[in-house]
This record gives C-alpha cells, sequence and structure tokens, in this order.
C-alpha cells in the first residue's frame, strides 16, 4: 500500500486542546458549555464574532465540518463545528428567531456556502457577507418566508395539492459562443437517485457543472421531532439507505451520549463489525460500478458477485442484506452466535483470496487504467477548501479517518491505515477504496478475536431532563455528524445528521471543468454523493 | 488478458434459479416468460423513478442485474426514457420536490401502461408519512398497479411482485 504519511490534511491541523489558547490569543472571549455531551468540546461565543471565529480556525488549519439551527423560542441555537487533528469543537451562538443574523463562515470555508442558505430557509436566519444569495434547497413547496424546522411551523405545512416543478432556479450561464448547456435530471438514465445537472459545455468539454439539489427532500429533521430513540434510530436508519449503520450508530451514539449511558462492549465491538461491513459492501458495489462507467463490463461483473456474496451473508449473520435496524439504542437488536461467526470468518478469507487476485487485474489492466488516470482531478488545494471527506479526501491528499484520528470505542488501539494518494483522479478514488476495504477485512478479524463477552443491549434509563448529545462516527462515505436534543419525558425535540455528501458533492463540481461529457458518469459514480444523505 | 480470461472460466455460470423452496415463486419462474410473451409481446421495459427514497431500494433494485439474478433472462430491461417503458417503478415516499417530475415521467409513457410502488414508503409513507415536504404513497400522485411491500424488498421479493402483476393480465 503506498501511504503518504506526510498529508496535507489532518497533520497539519492543531491539537484540540491548544484552542482554548489560541481562542485567547485571538482575544475571543468564550463560555465553555458542558451541556452538550459527546467527545467535542463546546463553546458559547458573541453571535457578532461568528465570522471572526472561522477566520481564525482556516488560519490554524482546522476543518469545517457542519452547522446546524434549533429554534428554542424566542432564539435560536446555532452550532457550527470544526475539526481539529485529533477531535471535535463546537461554536455556540444564540440569535433572536426574529430577524436574526450572523456574519458568514463561508468566505473563510466554501464548504460553509450550501449548509448556511440551507439554515437561513429553514429558520430564517440572514448570513451577513454570503457571497451567494440563491436559495439551496426550497424549490417550490413552501414560500420563502415560510422555514419549516421552526417550532410554529406544523409538520403538515400548507402545500399545494400539486406543487409545481422548479424550473426557475437561477443557473450561472456560461456565454460566448458555441457554448451551450446541457440539463440532466432530476429523473436520470440509470437505477439512481433524483437530482439536477447542469452542465456548461463546449464542445465535448465541459465547462463547467452545477448541481441543483434538494428534489428528494422529505422532511427527515421535522419528522424526527417528538419521536422516542428507537423511532429515531429506525429513522435514522433511513438517512441514506447505504449508510444505514453509520447513521443509526451516530444517531444512538448522541442519544446514548445525551442520557449519559455506557452501552456493553460486545455491543460496540459488533457495531464496529456492522460499520466495517458496511463500508466493504459499498465499495466492491462501487469499484464495479467505476469500471463499468469506462466499459470495463468485467469488473462490474467480478465486483457485484462479490458484493451479492456479502450481502447474503449479512442476511445470514444479521437478518438483513443492507443491515437495517441492528443498531438499536443501547446497543444492537441482534448478536453473532458461533455458527455465524464461524460464517463471518468464511466470508472475510474468501473475500480477502478473492480480492488478491482481482484488485491487481484492474490495476494493471492499462486500458482501464489509462481511462481512469487523470479522469476528474480533484486538486489537494481544492480538496482542503471544500473540506471533502472519506475515499475522496483521502485521494486528493487530506487524510482524516475519526477511526484514527478521534477514535471512539471500539477503535482505540486498533492499528488503523488510512490510505493516502495525492493525484485527485479517478484511478485513486477506485484504488483508495480498494485500499479500505482490505483494512476493513483485516479490522474485521482483528474485531471478532476481540469480542467480549455479555449483554448486547442495555435499555436506556428514563428522561427526567432536557439533555442534547453530539455523535462522530465515520461512515463509509466519510465523517457523519449527528445532534439530538432530547426533552425530559425522552421525546426528540431535534435531530440534525451532517451527512459527508454536504461536502462531497460540491468536489464533484470542482473536478468536472475540462472533462469531456462522456467522463461525467465515471467521475460523479467515483464520488457516489448521498441525495437522500444531502436533501434530507 | 489471459488472467482476465482464466477468472472469467473460473468464476463459471452464476445464474440461479428461482428459489425451490418457494412453490408459488418457481412456478412464476416457469411461467414468466410466457406471461411477458402475453402481455407485453416479447419484452418488458421498466422506468424507475425516485421519488424520494433513501437509496435502499435502488441498491436492491441493482442487484437485480447481477449474475445471480440476471433479470434479463425473463426479458425484462430497465430503460433509459420513459417512452420505451411498460412498467414505471417507483420508489420512496413522493417528495413534494418530485411530485411534477414523476406525473411528468407517468404521462411520458404510452398506453397500457402499469405502476408498481416498491418498498414500505411507496406503499404507504412508511417512515417519513406524509408532510410539508412529502406526498407520503406513490398512489396520492399516480395510479398504483402493485405494491411491493419491504424495507427494501430483497431482489427476490421485488421480481416476485413484478411476475405477480404480470399474471393478473
Amino acid at each position: 500500500m503506498n501511504t503518504h504519511e506526510k498529508n496535507l490534511g489532518q497533520l497539519a491541523a492543531p491539537d484540540i486542546d491548544s484552542i482554548p489558547d489560541l481562542l485567547a490569543q485571538a482575544g475571543i472571549p468564550t463560555q465553555e458549555l458542558p451541556d452538550l455531551k459527546g467527545s467535542a468540546r463546546c463553546f458559547l461565543i458573541d453571535a457578532g464574532l461568528w465570522g471572526s471565529v472561522a477566520a481564525m480556525m482556516a488560519k490554524n488549519s482546522m476543518r469545517w465540518c457542519a452547522v446546524w439551527g434549533e429554534h428554542c423560542l424566542p432564539e435560536i441555537y446555532v452550532t457550527a463545528a470544526f475539526a481539529a487533528r485529533n477531535g471535535h469543537l463546537l461554536f455556540r451562538a444564540i440569535v433572536a428567531d426574529d430577524q436574526g443574523e450572523l456574519p458568514s463562515q463561508t468566505p473563510f470555508f466554501p464548504a460553509a456556502n450550501r449548509p448556511e442558505r440551507y439554515l437561513q430557509e429553514m429558520f430564517g436566519i440572514r448570513f451577513t457577507n454570503h457571497p451567494d444569495p440563491r436559495r439551496w434547497m426550497r424549490h417550490q413547496a413552501w414560500n420563502e418566508n415560510q422555514y419549516p424546522l421552526r417550532k410554529d411551523f406544523p409538520r403538515a405545512g400548507t402545500p399545494l395539492e400539486e406543487t409545481p416543478p422548479d424550473s426557475d432556479y437561477p443557473f450561472i450561464p456560461a456565454e460566448g459562443q458555441g457554448v451551450y448547456e446541457i440539463p440532466v435530471g432530476p429523473v436520470h438514465a440509470g437505477i439512481i437517485e433524483s437530482g439536477h445537472f447542469r452542465f456548461q459545455a463546449m464542445g465535448e468539454d465541459i465547462l463547467s457543472l452545477e448541481e441543483h439539489l434538494g428534489y428528494v427532500h422529505k422532511g427527515i429533521e421535522k419528522c424526527a421531532e417528538g419521536r422516542d430513540v428507537e423511532g429515531l434510530a429506525r429513522l435514522a436508519a433511513r438517512v441514506s439507505g447505504d449508510s444505514t449503520v453509520g447513521h443509526a450508530w451516530a444517531a444512538c451514539q448522541a442519544c446514548e451520549y445525551a442520557v449519559g449511558i455506557t452501552i456493553p462492549q460486545r455491543a460496540l465491538v459488533i457495531r464496529a463489525i456492522l460499520a466495517e461491513s458496511e463500508r466493504i459492501a459499498n465499495h466492491l458495489g462501487d469499484i464495479g460500478a467505476c469500471c463499468n462507467d469506462v466499459g470495463f463490463t468485467f469488473a462490474q461483473i467480478q465486483f457485484s458477485r462479490l458484493r451479492e456474496l456479502w450481502q447474503r451473508q449479512n442476511a445470514a449473520v444479521f437478518g438483513h442484506r443492507l443491515l437495517m435496524d441492528v443498531v438499536v439504542p443501547g446497543g444492537v437488536s441482534r448478536d453473532i452466535l458461533a455458527a455465524q461467526e464461524s460464517l463471518l470468518r468464511k466470508g472475510i478469507e474468501t473475500l480477502h483470496r478473492e480480492l488478491e487476485t482481482l484488485l491487481p487485474l484492474l490495476y494493471e489492466n492499462p486500458s482501464l487504467q489509462d481511462r481512469l488516470r487523470t479522469t476528474g482531478v480533484l486538486s489537494p488545494a481544492k480538496a482542503r477548501e471544500r473540506g471533502v471527506l472519506g475515499y475522496i479526501a483521502r485521494a486528493s491528499g487530506e487524510s482524516w479517518d475519526l477511526r484514527r484520528d478521534a477514535p471512539y470505542t471500539p477503535y482505540q488501539r486498533k492499528a488503523i491505515t488510512v490510505p493516502c494518494y495525492t493525484e485527485g483522479d479517478c484511478r485513486r478514488r477506485v484504488q483508495v477504496r480498494g485500499d479500505e476495504i482490505l483494512v476493513s477485512l483485516n479490522l474485521l478479524v482483528t474485531l471478532l478475536s476481540d469480542l467480549p463477552s455479555g449483554e448486547v443491549v442495555k435499555t436506556l434509563p428514563p428522561v427526567t431532563r432536557d439533555c442534547s448529545g453530539v455523535g462522530f462516527i465515520e461512515g463509509w462515505r466519510g465523517e457523519i455528524i449527528v445532534y439530538v436534543h432530547l426533552e425530559a419525558g425522552g421525546r426528540v425535540a431535534r435531530y440534525f445528521p451532517r451527512d459527508p455528501s454536504w461536502l462531497n458533492w460540491p468536489g464533484l463540481e470542482e473536478m468536472i471543468g475540462g472533462v469531456i461529457v462522456p467522463d461525467f458518469p465515471v467521475c460523479n459514480k467515483s464520488v457516489n454523493g448521498s441525495y437522500s444523505g444531502h436533501d434530507l | 488478458m489471459f488472467s482476465i480470461l482464466r477468472k472469467i472460466v473460473k468464476t463459471g455460470h452464476l445464474t440461479e434459479k428461482l428459489p425451490t423452496h418457494d412453490r408459488a415463486v418457481a412456478q412464476l419462474s416457469t411461467t414468466c416468460q410466457t406471461e411477458i410473451m402475453r402481455v407485453f409481446g416479447k419484452s418488458l421495459s421498466i422506468r424507475m423513478v425516485d421519488a424520494g427514497s433513501c437509496n435502499g431500494c435502488e441498491l436492491e433494485m441493482n442487484a437485480l442485474n447481477n449474475s445471480f439474478y440476471d433479470i434479463e433472462r425473463f426479458g425484462i430491461h430497465f430503460v433509459a426514457s420513459p417512452r420505451h417503458a411498460d412498467l414505471l417503478l417507483v420508489t420512496g415516499p413522493v417528495s413534494r420536490h418530485m411530485q411534477a417530475a414523476l406525473k411528468r415521467t407517468y404521462d411520458a409513457m404510452p398506453a397500457p401502461k402499469l405502476v408498481i410502488a416498491m418498498g414500505d414508503c411507496g406503499a404507504d409513507g412508511g417512515e417519513f408519512g406524509v408532510s410539508y415536504a412529502s406526498c407520503g404513497a406513490v398512489a396520492n400522485v399516480i395510479p398504483v398497479d402493485a405494491v411491493i411491500r419491504g424495507c427494501p424488498p430483497t431482489p427476490v421479493q421485488l421480481l416476485q411482485g413484478i411476475l405477480e402483476l404480470l399474471q393478473r393480465f
């Protein structure tokens, strides 16, 4: 494995414990908030300093992760997350729900662009100095003076019988002789999710790509309000079907932090086995699909075969081909019995053997490599600027992986190799996946050997007062962040899941300039953003 | 090149008969091609639309194309345009943002046409239900001929649901 130790991203960021001093030196008064439970440190700051904090974070090579809001009448709590080398930092500012405004963080972190626009249209907070005044998630199902995530907005809303199509989104046009526009979607040609791509092209070359998402926005966050924790876990498992383990784990972790419960060790190890299994299944599917998009069907046939076998193993061991609803609050819903353990071990061994033959076949096939090499390049500088995550980041020199950098149980004291390359092309995004499968297979063997005995689920104690927690999980696409606020009585007051796709979609736009139109599918597949995970 | 050919030969033929433990399904397997011949002439063309799914249904739909299920052996194809389609396979609760696109796709199909709502969300809105952002069940937006439940339905359940619908005609 060709691993570059001197990576640009994670090692450049400061230690989490140096942050309070850095803030003090910059003259930013903070107050540490103890009530947001979890592994991150949280500071309350003055709303007016929202932009200055971002500037300071950018200067110190921190990574921008997320921003979310919560309506606590008559105020809106806004929280932003940043990553240091070895952990996360949260900043919270409080603004009035009536004409509240905050300085935008987008000038310092382009990654904040869409999340801030989303916050603006869901809560009615204005971001000053934001470079893009256009709406983002809102199409025509509600109007610009309605804010669906405010507490006074009813879940049913006031929709028309027929929601009109969103035909006037103001795309940025390209001008000049011979320039033409290609609209694609929301209904695509294959078996994929719905979204719109607008290409500006000249001849075969794409000048620019602009994404217009939000088509599959189904109100997940609003839908979570008032649920119990079990109901929340079921919903979280369906934020993005391919990341059902990652999202359910992150949501359960946030709930468990909030109520202050330690769950059985065996359950945590099983959760990790599920998460690695999910990573392997998705990477297998993606490797085949990327090769298929450049006409190498041999790989598609072989890798879809391996994926199918892996999914059947999931069903035999955990009762579900995609592993849905196995992660539950307090632990997992299924134990691994001795017979299933040997089935898993056999499956791991078989896949390992298959990949020993198959991966070199792909890496050494000149006509395949010729199509993937230098196609869809995301430079390390752009990758950092956009804050992309997971395999996209690792193909472009940004090596972040929470399992290694800010390990949660049971990943502590596990040797986790994080593949990292700097070319940032489709070839590397395929190869990172191949490398990661091998790492995960080795991890699975270790996890199975370490499997402690005991219970696999513990009942959550009754929730007697307001509590909240933030969960961080390395999903197969990258870092997943979840905020959960439970009211006394145990009902969900607020659920916010940040899928890595929020940060990875803009990465696709960045890599597409100069790519020929027929190469868009392979670039898109190599990114494989989740529409559902983004649109919520 | 030789290593690729060797791997292909060694992998062999994987396509499975439909599960024989379930007699009803096994019977479907034998009758399905005659059914498709009878109802649609030669083949069945499916256009899928994700109207708001979590993408779980799409993963299982894609699996129908792998060597084990090889749905094309029954003359069933997924097509790129609704104008080529006999059957519309819809996943997800219908998000309000997809309502017009789904209707337009349905209208673009030539008659006679069939619609299947796939998954618990397509059946009744599933975990997401009806809200400011979701119309819920597919039947709330376009006429539905059959529902295939499951979260998501497995490839076999999906195939079984399609074949059962064909037998009704």
